[in-house]
C-alpha cells in the first residue's frame, strides 16, 4: 500500500491500493487537504505531487491547466498513488460568501 | 392571479467530466429518466412528474459546471416580448436566439447573460411526453421508479458578483418576487436572494460571490422527511460524495440533503418549504443570524458548503 506524507503537517498515511490521495485520508480520518466534491469539479483539495509517480484521472481544466498538471499539480480527489508520495497542499477554501462591498471591507 | 408569464424551471445544462458516470448517477442513484441523445453527445433526462420531454442535460466536458438555465413561459408572445424588453436592458448582454430544434424536442429559444455571468434562456415550447402516472384517472406515484426519485427539477443556487443587477433583471423584466433576502451587516447590502415566478418559495436563488457564473447546486424535490431520509440512504450505499445532511434550512424550510455528482456539481433533493403568493412580505436574514438562516439544526457555518462551486 503506498504511502502518502503531507509535507505541511508532517502527516503520513496508508493509501490502499487503488484508492485516492483524497479518499485515503478521509478514510482515516485524517486532516490537512480541503475536501470539496470529490469529483474533481471544484478544484479545493489541489494538492503537488513533490515525489513519486501516479495515475490521475480526469479533472477540471478550469482547476487545473495543462501547465500545472505537467508540473506536478493535481486534485487529490483525483490522484491515485503508485508507490510512495510527497505532496504540499496547494488549494483550500476560497472565501465564497462577500458579505460587505469590495469599497467596505475593512 | 395566477402563475403568467415566467412559469418556471425548464431546464438546466450541465457540464461533467465523464457522461457515462454523470448519466449512471442522475438515471440510477437520483433516479431521473433518459428521453433523448443528440448528435452533440448531449442526453436529455427528465423526473417521473414532469410532462415536457426534458428538465436536465448533460453535455461531456473538460470542466464541470453550468451551461445555462432555461425558464419556460406561458406563450410565444410572451416569449417575444420578454425578449423585446431583455434586448433594451443593459443587464441582459449577448443576447441570442437559438432556432428551433437546436436543442433537442425544444422550440425557439432567447438566451443572454445577466449580470452574475450565467446564461438564461427562455422558451416556450417543448415537446411533451406526459407524466408517468399519465392524465387519466391516476395513481399517485408510477411502477419502475429508482434511486431517489424525485418528482422534479425545482431550483438552482447560483453564485456572482453583481447580484444586486441579477435580482433587478429577474424582479423588474421578468417579473419574479423576492421571497426571501439575507443582507449584510449594514441591513442593506445584499447577501443572498431568494426569487420566485410561482407558488413555491424559490425558483432560483443568487449569492453574492467574488467569482461570476458559479453553480452551487441544482435541486430536485421530494415529497417529504422520509424520502430525504431514504435519498441519505442511497448516498451511503452507493458511495456518493455527501457534502451536508439531512437537515433543515431556516431560508425557505426546506427539508435537505446535498451531494455531489460524480463531476463535483452539487445537488440537492429537498422537502417542503411553504407556499408564496405575491402579497406576502419578503423574508429578511441578517448575517449576524446566517448559521441558522442556512443550516436550522447545527446553526453555524459550514466552510465547504458555502466555498465549494462548479
Amino acid at each position: 500500500m503506498p504511502r502518502v506524507a503531507m509535507l505541511d503537517t508532517g502527516e503520513q498515511y496508508l493509501c490502499q491500493d487503488g484508492e485516492t490521495v483524497l479518499a485515503g485520508m478521509e478514510r482515516l480520518g485524517r486532516a490537512g487537504i480541503p475536501v470539496g466534491c470529490r469529483g474533481g469539479g471544484c478544484g479545493i483539495c489541489k494538492i503537488r505531487v513533490v515525489s513519486g509517480e501516479y495515475d490521475g484521472r480526469k479533472m477540471s481544466r478550469a482547476c487545473i491547466s495543462q501547465e500545472e498538471e505537467s508540473a506536478g499539480y493535481g486534485l487529490a480527489c483525483r490522484i491515485v498513488p503508485r508507490v510512495d508520495l510527497q505532496v504540499e497542499i496547494v488549494g483550500g477554501m476560497r472565501k465564497g460568501i462577500m458579505k460587505h462591498a469590495p469599497e467596505r471591507v475593512q | 392571479m395566477s402563475v403568467t408569464g415566467v412559469l418556471r424551471p425548464g431546464h438546466i445544462v450541465l457540464r461533467v467530466l465523464d457522461l457515462n458516470e454523470a448519466v449512471y448517477h442522475y438515471t440510477q442513484v437520483i433516479g431521473l429518466f433518459e428521453t433523448g441523445r443528440d448528435d452533440q453527445g448531449r442526453v436529455f433526462l427528465k423526473a417521473w412528474d414532469e410532462n415536457d420531454h426534458h428538465s436536465v442535460i448533460l453535455r461531456e466536458a473538460d470542466s464541470a459546471g453550468m451551461d445555462y438555465f432555461g425558464w419556460k413561459v406561458d406563450s410565444e408572445a410572451t416569449l417575444d416580448d420578454l425578449a423585446a424588453k431583455l434586448e433594451a436592458s443593459p443587464l441582459a448582454r449577448d443576447t441570442v436566439w437559438h432556432a428551433p430544434g437546436e436543442q433537442l424536442a425544444t422550440g425557439r429559444r432567447f438566451q443572454f447573460t445577466i449580470p452574475t455571468g450565467h446564461r438564461i434562456e427562455l422558451y416556450a415550447t417543448k415537446e411533451t411526453l406526459g407524466c408517468m402516472t399519465g392524465y387519466s384517472n391516476p395513481d399517485p406515484w408510477p411502477d419502475g421508479l429508482r434511486g431517489m426519485a424525485p418528482s422534479r427539477f425545482d431550483h438552482a443556487l447560483l453564485y456572482g458578483r453583481d447580484i444586486d443587477g441579477t435580482l433587478e433583471l429577474f424582479r423588474d423584466i421578468l417579473g419574479f418576487d423576492l421571497a426571501e433576502r439575507v443582507v449584510g451587516p449594514d441591513g442593506e447590502f445584499l447577501i443572498g436572494a431568494f426569487l420566485t415566478c410561482s407558488n413555491k418559495a424559490h425558483d432560483v436563488a443568487f449569492i453574492r460571490s467574488d467569482q461570476d457564473n458559479r453553480l452551487h447546486h441544482v435541486s430536485f424535490i421530494l415529497a417529504g422527511w422520509h424520502e430525504v431520509l431514504h435519498a441519505a440512504d442511497i448516498i451511503s450505499k452507493r458511495n456518493v460524495s455527501l457534502d451536508i445532511g439531512p437537515t433543515r434550512h431556516g431560508i425557505t424550510r426546506g427539508e435537505t440533503i446535498y451531494f455531489f455528482d460524480p463531476s463535483g456539481n452539487r445537488n440537492e433533493v429537498f422537502a417542503g418549504g411553504y407556499i408564496w403568493y405575491p402579497d406576502r412580505p419578503t423574508i429578511t436574514w441578517h448575517d449576524s443570524e446566517i448559521g441558522r438562516a442556512i443550516f436550522y439544526h447545527d446553526r453555524k457555518l459550514n466552510e465547504a458548503f458555502l466555498s465549494v462551486t462548479t
